[in-house]
């Protein structure tokens, strides 16, 4: 990532590792839409509960909740959606570096370690937050094992989890780049591929969350 | 390469480049797209012939009644490694040599958008096909056929570690696969020398250009697939539980969602090379080259929205039937389209008749036949009859021997000179294409009648008396055939690799940019980035391309004395892909091997990302 930028001739002008995040974020698109399909296709064709939104007593008398956590999912939601207002002042304080700053506010807005920093406490928390989800969904008695809706649901979280995860390593990385040698404007288009892949995980989310929590 | 180190002297005429520093360290570390190329062309044609061994011991088995040359659990394991290989490790790669090889010399381009994560495509691939292979060697190999239906490949029905090869090779290969695809996404978009817009591309880069999109939107549904299977068969999850529920069909649609892009996959790549083949050797330009383009990108939408004509036999419903039906007739027109383009290039051309041409003739006529038995089939009624048996064995060897095989072949004899600088002999390539293509039709045509007369696939014996035994025994003396054809390919390529007929840039003729460069070409590709203005800038271009023909086609020079930079060589995205599949191993062995495997790719992968890819600039 920290390879120096290639000042060869391109036709469209472009860098070309963006050109290749597009590619990439295109294959993800059609990865979580399989997914998401199967959650969807499986819903409601599990033979034996706990379910996502009706109680279930078990035959043997056991009693069940439903599974999904709207509240807290939402608050778990809403901090991811920080994180991409977090990302894009980030990219900005990268670009604007060198643009002279006299105000707190200036100096506030213009320091890509806090911005890098707040992306990665934001998915990390949203990482805190699904670790608590899964384990009280295991507690109430659901797990990947239990039945079809536990298989769908847990894996698509659990990729789109891993995903977050791997933006956030993308992140914490590039903090330490900030903190070895700064990120300036020259720097941009490496802070500018870990925002789109961040922004698309995000919306992601977005698509997981109206239709795994919010549609029953 | 290491070109900076190494001191400059011209490298003598004839001389393939690869010899100026050679040894098995460069090729190792490489990252040179041409080095990478060859190393897929080398490798891909070893799997071709291990798929081709299993394929004839298929057909000993079945040269006639009651065959008791392999046991039923061992035909089983053959043809899934039949199928595997020849998909996976066989024709897939053998386009990526090409797409290797041609892509950045057809575009104007010193090398590929990313060479190190061109290095990485390769080695995954090499592992990953190493670790689906070997388990034949001990009666474990995979045995659920190529696609792998569920719930037969589920953990009640098989329980044994055959399968797990099977899904976690897979998993690895498509790795490989997706690295590369973004890599020349890239490299055709952003790579293009000046004045090379998309509608002057040469075909071959053209239909490799749709071919990536293509992957990028199948592979990661297959992806997803295979981990749904993998997760029932490790952690167990019941994505393919019937008994829990799961839907019988969940696998069958995902697969074919890959599955049926993946054919035009296979095939997409051998329409390129034959575009290529046949201009140059009709001494004309490619016939309605912008209808050309639009009905491959045809071809590519079309082939996403077919995929349930491989399930007509599930029962569907009339609806979902007849639109997919539909489809899947509509496919022959965008296909169609293509054999009369090249047909219309051959008229009234000065044709040329080259082992490569000939193999591109044979293209043209093999496939329309498999194309025809395919609209067959595309009918609901008739695919109910023939679902299953020999004929759809005949049908989609006819696409995929008679056409991406014969298309590959023809592209190997005819960019040969290219690559070594030496030409193959053409009297041996013309026995070898008329071998083949006997033997192919000795083979495969019979099997449209054995096919009809009710002989289903994937029997690993038969009684007599059903009238299968004459075209079975024709079938099997076909596969003799070819296999005497491969050998004399396999002779020929070795031999003109150091013994050839020295070739010269443009021993064809031909009109694209790559014809421009000496062969073997330099490192560096192009001495001076070419300015395009016309399709064919060797036969009807303007001053800026003579003059750029001119100054590239001049041997000799180093990359250091025109003050190139290259890429270093490296060797960690080979550590990277190799760690990786130990990781993946792990899950058959031990966690201690994974989490060993994941975190000396984890470490490998910060190493080559922070290392610089080339020498600064100056």
């Amino acid at each position: 990532m920290s390879a120096p930028a290639a000042h060869h001739y391109t036709a469209t002008g472009l860098d070309s590792r963006k050109i290749a995040i597009w590619a990439f974020i295109g294959s993800e698109c059609m990865l979580f839409v399989s997914l998401i399909s199967t959650y969807l296709i499986y819903k409601g064709r599990s033979i034996a509960g706990p379910y996502p939104h009706e109680e279930w007593v078990s035959p043997t008398g056991e009693h069940f909740n439903a599974i999904l956590n709207i509240p807290v999912t939402s608050a778990s939601t809403f901090v991811l959606l920080m994180s991409s207002l977090f990302m894009v002042l980030a990219l900005a304080a990268v670009q604007n570096k060198n643009v002279p700053k006299h105000t707190f506010g200036d100096r506030l807005l213009g320091s890509s370690k806090l911005w890098l920093l707040m992306t990665a406490v934001a998915g990390t928390t949203f990482l805190g937050f699904q670790a608590f989800e899964f384990t009280s969904f295991v507690h109430e008695g659901l797990s990947i094992r239990t039945n079809l809706f536990g298989s769908s649901f847990f894996t698509l979280t659990g990729f789109h989890g891993a995903h977050v995860t791997a933006g956030v390593i993308w992140l914490l990385t590039l903090l330490s780049i900030d903190y070895r040698r700064g990120l300036g404007p020259n720097d941009a288009l490496i802070v500018d591929l870990a925002a789109l892949y961040w922004h698309f995980v995000d919306v992601v989310w977005i698509a997981i969350f109206t239709l795994v929590y919010l549609i029953k | 390469m290491a070109t900076t180190a190494v001191p400059a002297h011209p490298a003598p005429k004839g001389v393939s480049a690869y010899d100026e520093h050679s040894g098995i360290w460069s090729w190792i570390a490489t990252v040179d797209h041409k080095r990478i190329g060859v190393l897929y062309l080398f490798t891909a044609l070893t799997f071709f012939i291990i798929g081709g061994i299993e394929a004839v011991i298929l057909r000993a088995q079945l040269q006639g009644p009651n065959g008791t040359l392999v046991s039923a659990e061992m035909y089983n394991q053959l043809f899934t490694m039949h199928g595997t290989t020849m998909i996976f490790l066989a024709i897939m790669p053998l386009s990526a040599a090409f797409f290797n090889f041609l892509i950045p010399l057809q575009v104007g381009a010193r090398d590929v958008a990313f060479p190190r994560l061109n290095a990485f495509s390769y080695w995954v691939y090499l592992f990953g096909g190493i670790f689906i292979t070997l388990p034949i060697f001990f009666k474990v190999a995979p045995n659920g056929g190529w696609f792998g239906y569920t719930p037969l490949t589920t953990p009640p029905f098989s329980p044994q570690v055959n399968i797990d090869f099977w899904v976690i090779g897979l998993q690895i290969l498509g790795v490989s696969s997706l690295a590369a695809a973004f890599n020349f996404i890239t490299t055709i978009i952003n790579l293009r020398a000046p004045g090379m817009t998309l509608m002057r591309m040469p075909m071959f880069t053209w239909m490799s250009f749709i071919v990536q999109f293509m992957l990028v939107l199948a592979f990661p549904v297959i992806t997803i697939a295979l981990v749904f299977l993998l997760f029932d068969r490790f952690f167990g999850t019941q994505f393919y539980e019937i008994a829990a529920g799961a839907d019988p069909l969940l696998w069958q649609h995902l697969f074919w969602i890959f599955g049926h892009p993946e054919v035009y996959i296979l095939i997409l790549p051998a329409f390129g090379l034959v575009s290529e083949i046949i201009p140059a050797n009709s001494k004309k330009p490619l016939f309605g080259y912008p209808v050309m383009v639009y009905s491959g990108i045809l071809i590519a939408l079309l082939g996403f929205g077919v995929w349930a004509h491989h399930m007509f036999a599930v029962g569907m419903g009339p609806i979902a039937d007849s639109v997919f039906a539909l489809a899947t007739m509509l496919i022959g027109i965008p296909t169609g389209v293509k054999i009369f383009n090249w047909i219309g290039t051959m008229a009234q051309g000065k044709v040329r008749y080259t082992t490569a041409m000939l193999f591109a003739i044979g293209l043209v006529a093999l496939f329309t036949i498999g194309g025809i038995s395919g609209v067959m089939h595309s009918s609901p009624p008739a695919d109910l009859q023939q679902t299953d048996t020999y004929f759809i064995v005949a049908h989609f060897h006819y696409v995929l021997f008679g056409g991406s095989i014969m298309g590959i072949f023809g592209g190997i004899y005819h960019y040969f000179p290219k690559i070594t600088g030496r030409l193959m002999d053409e009297k041996l390539g013309k026995i070898h294409f008329w071998l083949n293509f006997i033997g192919m039709n000795l083979t495969f045509f019979p099997m449209h009648f054995s096919g009809m007369l009710g002989m289903p696939r994937r029997i690993y014996t038969y009684d007599s008396g059903q009238g299968w035994d004459t075209f079975n025994l024709m079938s099997s003396l076909g596969a003799y055939l070819l296999v005497i054809s491969t050998a004399i390919f396999a002779y020929n390529f070795l031999k003109s690799r150091k013994k050839g007929e020295v070739a010269g840039s443009n021993p064809w003729g031909a009109g694209t940019l790559e014809w421009s460069l000496p062969s073997p070409v330099p490192e560096y590709n192009f001495a001076t980035l070419p300015k395009v203005s016309s399709r064919y800038p060797l036969w009807e271009g303007n001053e800026d391309d003579a003059e750029s023909a001119r100054i590239n086609s001049q041997e000799g020079k180093t990359a250091d004395e025109l003050g190139i930079v290259l890429p270093y060589p490296t060797v960690k995205p080979l550590i990277v892909a190799l760690a990786m599949v130990v990781m993946f191993c792990g899950l058959l062995t031990s966690r201690a091997v994974l989490f060993v495997g994941a975190a000396v790719m984890v470490f490998a992968l910060y190493s080559w990302l922070t290392a610089p890819l080339e020498p600064e600039h100056h």
